[in-house]
């Protein structure tokens, strides 16, 4: 067996893309001007930043689904978790341009009639600090449950249901106005980011270059952990779990260290969303979200990552059209899309793709 | 004709009183007809006085707002339903009258003061009732009611009366007068027999007599009583969520035992249950719907339907999709959500998106008020009797029947049984559908308590899943225990936590309870446990 190299064909081909495209966009809108053919709109800019995003989230996803077998039914929590830090420090930049004008509550806190800050909202006025809770949180909450759930072996079905069932208690502990998190409403009417007006197409612009440059980081640091020695063993344990731990490998740290890594992938996917779609509510946290999370990951197809990022783009982007066109026929098509991708496509379509190409699957 | 011969055969028994009463019953009801709420209520006190049949059916009709009188010709009226216009008779005789117009006649108004004492008029007055049931009834309404001149009427009748719990709760009424007694003994007395009973008014009486009586010997005895009253409540209060806890808990046992099966006998993560349950609630709307004039039975028509029904799409599910994917638990997993992406998706555009109205059949409805501080609301009751009636049936089935054991065999060893000649296939198409059936049998049940919509499913799923990885997994006796324990669980945290908070914990609690126990509370043992 060739030992794996970092930047493989597809990885070439999906940086250069990504570079490609980032590039396209970016001389589209700032350039080309409006009501040319081929002008990006900002709508549109802010738009792909969005699939980005959830492209860094089915990556995420993949690292532990695809190369280690654990299939999160909860990974929407982490990225609802990344967004909510985010979410925190755009509402402190609100500062006294809120409906009521306070200098440090926001409008929400007002509205409850709460005197001051609770604890864990100090801090996040700091851009540093919100952003180190972006993957800290994520990753804590990644410690704890899988330090639990893998020490004492729960695996395959089991593990999924409970992460469905976390990020279901998530939802609705966020949903309680008493948590401070805004409630039903969540955190909105957010202004600016690091002093750049949210609503300026240059700021819109920034961030879809930040969300790609954050999903190509990503990518690379996923090839890097996948390549490795470390990611070989992933591998193992997603093929036999018990043959590995004969061979005198502690299989949970590996599990766990994924688990977190990917949960930190997902944090940082939340907060780049965020700022781009302008709130985050509790909503984020519903099984659903996770699920089709899930779908995005099998439609591209496993254990490949680009097929991820691949099946992000291309089923948001379907559910984009669809949406637009036959609201109705959306959740058929969503539904079809499991029901067939598992019983004719189960490699995704980067499976069909490699079987095109004669290569050993 | 039958009141007439009723009338026939009271005139010789005494015509002359009979005639005297006649006048005063005339005279008392032109009153009532009067303008003036005032002179109403001296009109409804002059005919209690009265002892005459027609008294009891005048106030009765009064209170339930039926009292009605002619715009010409002043004749008071009883209709049979409040608002005109319906089947009439004169209150005066009960004469029926025919259907009078809406324009014809005016209702006789009322006020809540005027209500209330409807009320006490017409259980003083069913205090003579041949029903015991009917004569406590009335005592218990009168307590608290009663003013000293009513007391001292009633008081013989505390030796006289023979149903032991209407002679209580008079005795309470009576007592609950003596304890404004002057003397220290009767308040003391009064007391004693109010010890135990659970009435908001006669703990607010026996309160204000603790803060504020004279003789502190009263007071005491009053704040023991409030006391015993209090530990009494306590207890009950207990039995009520521990009721309500089983209540929810056979809910949830009735949404998760068709998971129970094919999750646990199958090993197959079905997550289209939810929507099964739903299809079932939806069949219920459907033979509501088809069969409107027999909504009384419509439950009785929906169970086996909606058995047929859910059981159908079941199969179909298991055919089409599933046996696919046996032996891979997580394509199953994704596949089934599909399909409950369809199924809800189907119910939004066919149907409505809104929720459908499902009708409670009479025999359903109301409660069963066991006493003043503790009641059951008769849908949850049989439910509750519903859900076991439903697990027993399973388990007979399971254990008794050919198509059980061709289910118990391919599950302990599939190979085996079909070198034995069990057709596994058909065995697990029928036993998926068995559990989808259940399902919507369950739905049925659930119509009955919640909204019907394509969301129900979603409602549901989460909690059957937590309950049948709780109970145990291939376990029917753990998802039992496993759902009642979780309702009673959930029930005593509520008062505590909230409801939001305390059905977070029960999540948090499931999810540490897998840390120590992946297997559930009955893990399944021998070689089936490894699989």
């Amino acid at each position: 067996m060739r030992p794996p190299v970092l930047l493989d064909r597809p990885a070439r081909w999906l940086l250069g893309a990504l570079a490609a495209g980032a590039l396209l966009v970016v001389l589209g809108n700032a350039l080309v001007p409006q009501g040319h053919a081929l002008h990006v709109s900002t709508y549109t800019v802010t738009l792909l930043g969005k699939y980005l995003c959830y492209a860094l989230l089915a990556l995420a996803l993949d690292l532990v689904w695809g190369y280690c077998g654990i299939l999160s039914l909860g990974h929407a929590a982490f990225f609802a978790l990344g967004g909510y830090a985010m979410g925190m420090y755009l509402m402190r930049q609100i500062g006294t341009r809120g409906v009521y004008g306070h200098p440090v509550l926001p409008d929400f806190m007002v509205f409850l009639g709460w005197e001051e800050l609770p604890w864990y909202w100090h801090g996040f006025d700091q851009f540093w600090f919100a952003a180190a809770m972006v993957v800290l949180v994520p990753g804590a909450l990644a410690l704890v449950f899988g330090w639990f759930a893998f020490r004492s072996r729960v695996t395959g079905v089991y593990l999924s249901i409970i992460t469905q069932a976390l990020t279901f208690a998530l939802m609705l502990a966020f949903f309680r106005n008493e948590m401070g998190f805004g409630g039903n409403n969540g955190l909105t009417d957010f202004k600016d980011i690091l002093g750049f007006d949210l609503q300026a197409d240059a700021t819109r612009l920034g961030l879809f270059l930040a969300s790609a440059a954050a999903l190509a980081s990503a990518y690379l640091l996923a090839r890097r952990i996948v390549t490795s020695k470390f990611g070989q063993v992933l591998v193992a344990i997603r093929d036999s779990e018990a043959r590995v731990r004969f061979a005198g490998y502690e299989v949970e740290h590996f599990k766990l260290w994924i688990f977190v890594f990917s949960a930190m992938l997902a944090g940082v996917a939340g907060a780049l969303y965020v700022p781009q779609v302008g709130i985050i509510n509790p909503s984020e946290f519903s099984p659903l979200n996770s699920i089709e999370l899930v779908i995005w990951v099998a439609v591209g197809g496993r254990a490949t990552l680009w097929g991820a990022v691949a099946g992000a783009l291309l089923v948001n982007y379907a559910k984009t059209v669809f949406t637009g066109l036959l609201p109705e026929a959306w959740l058929f098509l969503l539904g079809a899309l499991f029901v067939l991708v598992t019983l004719f496509l189960p490699k995704g379509l980067a499976g069909v793709f490699l079987h095109r190409k004669g290569r050993p699957t | 004709m039958i009141v007439l011969l009723w009338i026939l055969a009271l005139i010789p028994a005494g015509a002359a009183v009979a005639a005297a009463d006649e006048t005063a019953l005339a005279a008392a009801l032109e009153h009532l007809a009067g303008a003036g709420l005032r002179e109403r209520a001296e009109a409804v006190e002059t005919l209690a006085a009265l002892d005459h049949p027609r008294v009891a059916v005048i106030l009765q009709a009064y209170l339930d707002g039926r009292l009605y009188v002619e715009r010409d010709g002043g004749e008071v009226l009883i209709l049979a339903e409040a608002g005109a216009p319906h089947a009439a008779e004169r209150a005066l005789d009960g004469a029926p009258r025919g259907r009078v117009d809406a324009d014809a006649v005016k209702r006789i108004g009322s006020n809540n003061a005027l209500r209330k004492r409807l009320r006490i008029l017409l259980a003083l007055r069913a205090l003579d009732a041949a029903e015991a049931a009917e004569r406590r009834r009335a005592a218990e309404t009168l307590i608290g009611e009663l003013d000293a001149a009513e007391a001292e009427v009633l008081r013989p009748r505390l030796e006289s009366e023979p149903d032991r719990a209407a002679r209580a709760a008079l005795a309470a009424a009576v007592a609950l007068v003596d304890l404004d007694a002057p003397e220290s003994e009767r308040r003391l007395a009064a007391i004693d027999t109010l010890r135990g009973r659970l009435e908001p008014q006669v703990r607010g009486a026996l309160a204000r007599l603790a803060e504020n009586d004279a003789d502190p010997a009263v007071a005491a005895a009053a704040t023991r009583a409030l006391r015993g009253i209090q530990t009494r409540l306590d207890a009950y209060a207990f039995v009520e969520k521990l009721l309500f806890g089983l209540s929810l808990g056979s809910i949830l046992v009735l949404a998760a035992i068709g998971l129970a099966i094919t999750f646990g006998v199958m090993g197959v993560i079905n997550m289209a249950h939810g929507e099964l349950i739903m299809l079932g609630a939806y069949t219920t709307y459907a033979v509501q719907r088809l069969f409107p004039q027999w909504i009384e039975w419509s439950l009785l028509i929906a169970v086996p339907a909606a058995f047929l029904f859910s059981g159908a799409v079941g199969v179909l599910i298991e055919r089409g999709v599933i046996r696919h994917l046996y032996g891979r638990p997580l394509e199953t997993l994704l596949a089934t959500f599909g399909i409950s992406l369809i199924l809800q998706q189907s119910v939004r555009s066919f149907v409505s998106a809104q929720n459908v109205a499902v009708v409670t059949p009479s025999w359903l409805s109301g409660a069963w008020q066991i006493n003043p501080v503790l009641a059951l609301t008769y849908n949850r009751l049989w439910i509750f009797a519903f859900a076991l009636v439903v697990f027993f049936a399973l388990l007979a089935l399971l254990r008794y029947t050919a198509l059980g054991i061709e289910v118990r065999a391919v599950a302990q060893n599939r190979a085996m049984a079909r070198a034995l000649g069990v057709r596994s296939d058909r065995v697990d198409a029928l036993t998926f559908g068995l559990g989808a059936g259940i399902a919507g049998v369950a739905g049925v049940a659930l119509s009955q308590l919640t909204n019907v919509g394509p969301n129900l499913g979603q409602d549901y799923i989460i909690d059957s899943f937590m309950v049948v990885v709780f109970g145990g997994v291939g376990n029917l006796w753990g998802t039992l225990v496993g759902g009642l324990s979780l309702g009673v669980f959930n029930k005593f945290m509520e008062p505590v936590t909230g409801a939001v908070l305390a059905k977070i914990l029960v999540l948090v609690f499931i999810i540490l309870f897998i840390q120590k126990r992946p297997q559930g509370v009955f893990p399944q043992r021998g070689r089936a446990a490894e699989g």
